[in-house]
């Protein structure tokens, strides 16, 4: 656990620091474990687990857009499983249930299965459609079809520099059209 | 859309970082200071024996309090606007204003006065105040709540309700040069009151716009 914690640490200094490559492969350490929890968490509440990985996502677009809430002095994991339980308990307020979540859901969660890719994430999706077109047509291209920014903009006939805002504005309308009820 | 997609266009946006709440806070808080002092002495403006109501500790008092409050309240909004933070580890700050203003009492009690206790605590200026400070208190609302939704509140209804109480803070600070109640009994009651409705305001605010 404290070496996991120790790493996560680390790699979102280094992330905070410019590192695109570190925050990545943050992002990609932390999301078995967010699948985890969120599995137990709507399995525990009753819930149908198919719903995880759409949770899962919702906590990885609230982790970027609120990272700059993060204290680097202190560790990462805490912050995290914070905005994890947080997004767990709207998920499950949404769909009308009132659920204590323990935060120890989220900090003794060890177990990553990987199953979660096979499940059909869809609300992030569905979400797209009612986006902006610019944004909607950058997110496609960048999330969806793994284009780069450059590849994204060439083929938007945009320059890199538009492709960026509509990218970020495009991930913050996602994350607000998730939180309406 | 598959997880490792969505991680890649987060990854891809790494180099947007967004914002600090507190440098965002202090500027939304004096980008709000021109517009409450318009308003201030608009329809106040400072009250004419300023220069020897300076040298009445107890005029003075009124700032400590309201200051007090306010840079509480602005300690405690910081915090509450992590997710990992709770209000029970900061909130005590909040108790400051509340106690300088006990000390305030005590010491007025030990002073010889012409006039009765209840004739101090009910003042002159009761109404006036209650509608004032609120009123001089909504920019600095709207400014704090602005810049707190950038934060990621585990609590938004308290990091609503704080806002509220830095903001009714800040707008007492201005009514307090108004006022001619100087009493620390006048203070405790009417600028309780109306701080307690700014902050429920700031709840109600809170609870719709710093969910994230």
């Amino acid at each position: 656990m404290r070496g996991r914690d120790e790493e996560w640490t680390g790699l979102m200094r280094a992330a905070n620091a410019g590192d695109a490559a570190a925050y990545r492969r943050l992002l990609e350490a932390v999301a078995p474990v967010l699948r985890a929890a969120t599995y137990r968490g709507l399995a525990r509440a009753g819930q149908p687990v198919d719903q995880s990985e759409d949770i899962v996502q919702e906590i990885l677009l609230a982790v970027h857009l609120k990272r700059q809430t993060w204290d680097a002095t202190a560790p990462f994991a805490p912050w995290l499983f914070a905005i994890a339980r947080n997004k767990l308990i709207d998920a499950l307020r949404r769909r009308g249930r009132r659920v204590f979540v323990n935060i120890d859901d989220f900090a003794e969660t060890m177990a990553a299965p990987a199953t979660g890719d096979t499940l059909s994430p869809g609300e992030v999706a569905a979400h797209l459609d009612g986006l902006p077109a610019r944004q909607r047509d950058v997110l496609k291209s960048v999330a969806v079809e793994s284009a780069s920014i450059k590849e994204t903009a060439t083929r938007l006939a945009m320059t890199e520099g538009a492709v960026r805002v509509a990218l970020h504005r495009g991930l913050a309308s996602l994350a607000s059209k998730l939180r309406e009820p | 859309m598959q997880t490792d997609r969505l991680i890649a266009a987060l990854a891809a946006d790494a180099n947007t970082t967004p914002r600090r709440i507190g440098p965002m806070l202090a500027l939304a808080l004096l980008a709000a200071l021109p517009v409450s002092v318009a308003l201030f002495m608009s329809i106040l403006g400072m009250r004419p024996d300023m220069r020897t109501a300076m040298h009445n500790p107890f005029f003075d008092l009124k700032f400590m309090v309201t200051l007090a409050l306010a840079f509480a309240a602005i300690v405690v909004s910081l915090h509450l606007a992590r997710p990992e933070t709770s209000f029970d580890r900061w909130g005590w700050l909040l108790v400051l204003p509340v106690v300088i203003i006990a000390v305030g009492i005590a010491a007025e009690m030990t002073m010889p006065h012409q006039r009765p206790w209840l004739s101090r605590l009910i003042g002159n200026n009761a109404m006036a105040c209650m509608a004032s400070i609120p009123l001089f208190a909504l920019p600095f609302l709207a400014a704090a709540l602005l810049a707190l939704r950038r934060g990621a509140p585990a609590n938004p209804t308290l990091a609503g309700m704080t806002a509220g109480l830095l903001a009714a803070g800040l707008g007492a600070t201005l009514y307090a040069s108004h006022c001619a109640d100087d009493s620390p009994l006048f203070v405790m009651v009417w600028y309780s009151l109306a701080t307690a409705f700014v902050a429920a305001v700031g709840a109600i605010a809170g609870r719709r716009v710093l969910r994230y």
